[in-house]
């Protein structure tokens, strides 16, 4: 772990990585899109004054700025909401940035419902479906604050451009903190024989309770953790789905293009089981009190994880 | 600027036209109105004022040229087949699939500096190289050249505020302004209204200069030099397909093929300026 870590805010381990990425190459600099309190890139800009560069409200000049730091021997991190860095600047990464592979990183910021309040504008339901649909692109999806800082250090080794999703809240740790990291790795973070559950983000979370609540009624239910979207780790995603009796993906995101997509195609030629996916279901999302109210009515919960492993399953 | 280095650089910009020629040829498709009107400005800045290096394009310190109108690309591959970045061979297999040359500047050709085409992008990315090149106290300059058409997108403007923010002035933009878009003239599909007021209106210092004039176009890019605190657009009068009688002040030439005939007319008219250039030299050289 590049930094010691005393906070279950991703966010915040985003935000204090960047900072030892910082300290570690001069030739890190960070944009922002004047949401650095929110983004946590404010202590960039503290640590490092002269290689923060506040764009303003204006994230299409802001990725392809990107695009003249990595031309000219920087590694530039794009920071916004996950909305606005994928959507509002998608244009720019697919050209500028993807067609030359150029090593820029994109943090989309607020990701998913995770910012409950501002509704359906500033949540992001599609952010993993277009930055994967990007031929070179790299797509992260952190479960917790220490994946987070695992991630953040092997980042750096990626050669092309990088998009990482980072949840606003604060998340409860699932990741075993000595156990080594490399992009790509797939976390089998519950054994189980009768179905499989592949989620990404907070969902692994819902996931684990869900085999719990299963466990109770005798299914034996395997949860993994698959927070490298792409490229996808397709043959660990094959091995786990082997001789299970229901498969099921989970996903702060739309069913359509995400991990559920991903896991589908991953498994498109081998005989497998019926496939479940829990997500939104191709609809934007809303304003709502709370985190977990918003989780809620959106279907992302424990229940409708489990609920889908029963119908999988049969029973 | 001496006589004789601008008959010279003339010259060089008719030579530009030839190979802008050769790669539209007879019968394909390619964008001769936006290539043409560029030919003097590209052959100031890469056989005159730009410090490059065509046995390491990389060179960290190279002075840099972007096309942010990414369609002319045509005139920045005649200069660089000039220059030896590639062998010239290369023109004639442009935009197929056994060439090298894309047709919208792609980073596979030597002293191509980025991923051009998709409009607006273009300032964006330069101002990017000139923020990265300060903080490593380099003194290598960049150049971006806009179209009159393309500053209806929006970005360009977002990085024209952006550049005066981070008081960039090893940045100098040109905006080509031909007058002529794709589809007719400017001021009829898309009015980008008064061009120079907009850009000073924005903090920057603008030099307007006829843009087929070869002392006037170096004289701006040496102004800029001098410029400090903020950066230079030079806003470069020009003619859309400069040099082609059948193609100049007409948008049919934008992105067109020619005829065998046109073909020959064309290269007729440009062998003929060619000759007029070379009696002219003549002439100073006996004085």
């Amino acid at each position: 772990m590049i930094i010691k870590l005393e906070t279950k805010s991703l966010r915040e381990a985003y935000g204090l990585c960047l900072v030892e990425l910082g300290k570690r190459n001069k030739d890190v600099v960070a944009l922002e899109a004047d949401l650095g309190k929110s983004t946590r890139t404010v202590l960039f800009k503290e640590a490092f004054p002269e290689r923060f560069f506040e764009m303003g409200i204006a994230e299409q000049n802001m990725a392809s700025t990107a695009t003249g730091f990595a031309l000219t021997g920087k590694m530039p991190f794009v920071n916004s909401f996950a909305v606005f860095a994928t959507g509002r600047a998608f244009d720019q990464i697919r050209n500028s940035i993807c067609i030359p592979k150029l090593k820029v990183r994109i943090c989309g910021s607020s990701c998913g419902l995770s910012d409950f309040g501002d509704g359906k504008t500033h949540q992001s339901v599609e952010d993993m479906a277009i930055m994967r649909a990007l031929p070179n692109m790299t797509v992260l999806s952190p479960v917790d604050a220490v994946e987070t800082v695992m991630m953040m250090e092997a980042l750096v080794e990626v050669d092309g451009p990088v998009y990482i999703r980072i949840n606003r809240n604060d998340l409860p740790i699932v990741t075993p903190e000595n156990e080594p990291y490399k992009i790509g790795k797939t976390w089998e973070l519950r054994k189980g024989k009768d179905a499989v559950v592949y989620a990404t983000g907070y969902m692994v979370k819902k996931a684990l309770d869900a085999a719990e609540e299963l466990a109770r009624e005798g299914i034996d239910v395997k949860v993994l953790n698959v927070s490298t979207i792409k490229p996808l780790d397709t043959k660990t995603i094959i091995a786990h789905a082997k001789g299970m009796k229901g498969i099921v993906t989970a996903e702060e995101h739309t069913i359509m293009g995400g991990l559920g997509s991903a896991v589908a195609e991953a498994l498109r030629k081998e005989s497998h089981a019926p496939i479940e996916f829990v997500g939104i279901k191709d609809t934007f999302g809303t304003s709502a009190k709370a985190y977990e109210e918003i989780l809620e009515a959106y279907g992302l919960t424990a229940k409708a994880i489990a609920d889908a492993v029963r119908s999988t399953v049969g029973k | 600027m001496q006589a004789e280095k601008v008959v010279e650089l003339k010259k060089t910009a008719l030579r530009l036209r030839f190979n802008v020629l050769e790669m539209i040829g007879v019968g394909k498709a390619g964008h001769l109105g936006g290539s043409s009107s560029l030919a003097e400005i590209t052959a100031v800045l890469y056989f005159h004022k730009m410090r490059v290096n065509p046995k390491n394009p990389k060179d960290p310190n190279r002075d840099r040229f972007l096309l942010s109108k990414g369609h002319a690309v045509l005139i920045q591959y005649a200069a660089l087949a000039e220059l030896g970045y590639f062998p010239r061979e290369e023109l004639k297999k442009v935009k197929t699939l056994e060439g090298l040359l894309q047709g919208h500047p792609d980073m596979k050709t030597p002293g191509i500096e980025a991923v051009t085409g998709s409009l607006g992008q273009g300032l964006s990315i330069a101002t990017g190289m000139s923020l990265a090149l300060r903080l490593d106290k380099n003194p290598a300059r960049v150049h971006v050249i806009m179209g009159d058409g393309e500053l209806s997108e929006g970005q360009l403007w977002e990085a024209a505020m952006a550049a005066v923010n981070f008081k960039v002035d090893n940045l100098v933009g040109i905006v080509d302004r031909n007058r002529i878009q794709a589809t007719g003239p400017v001021v009829e599909v898309f009015n980008t209204g008064d061009i120079p007021a907009k850009w000073k209106a924005f903090g920057w210092n603008v030099i307007e200069i006829d843009g087929h004039d070869i002392p006037q176009i170096s004289a701006a890019l040496d102004e800029a030099e001098t410029i400090k605190g903020r950066p230079t657009v030079i806003i470069a009068n020009t003619v859309k397909g400069k040099g082609f009688s059948f193609a100049e002040n007409t948008a049919a030439y934008h992105n067109a093929a020619l005829t065998e005939e046109l073909y020959k007319q064309a290269q007729e008219e440009l062998r003929k300026q060619m000759s007029e250039l070379e009696s002219a030299g003549k002439v100073r050289g006996n004085i």
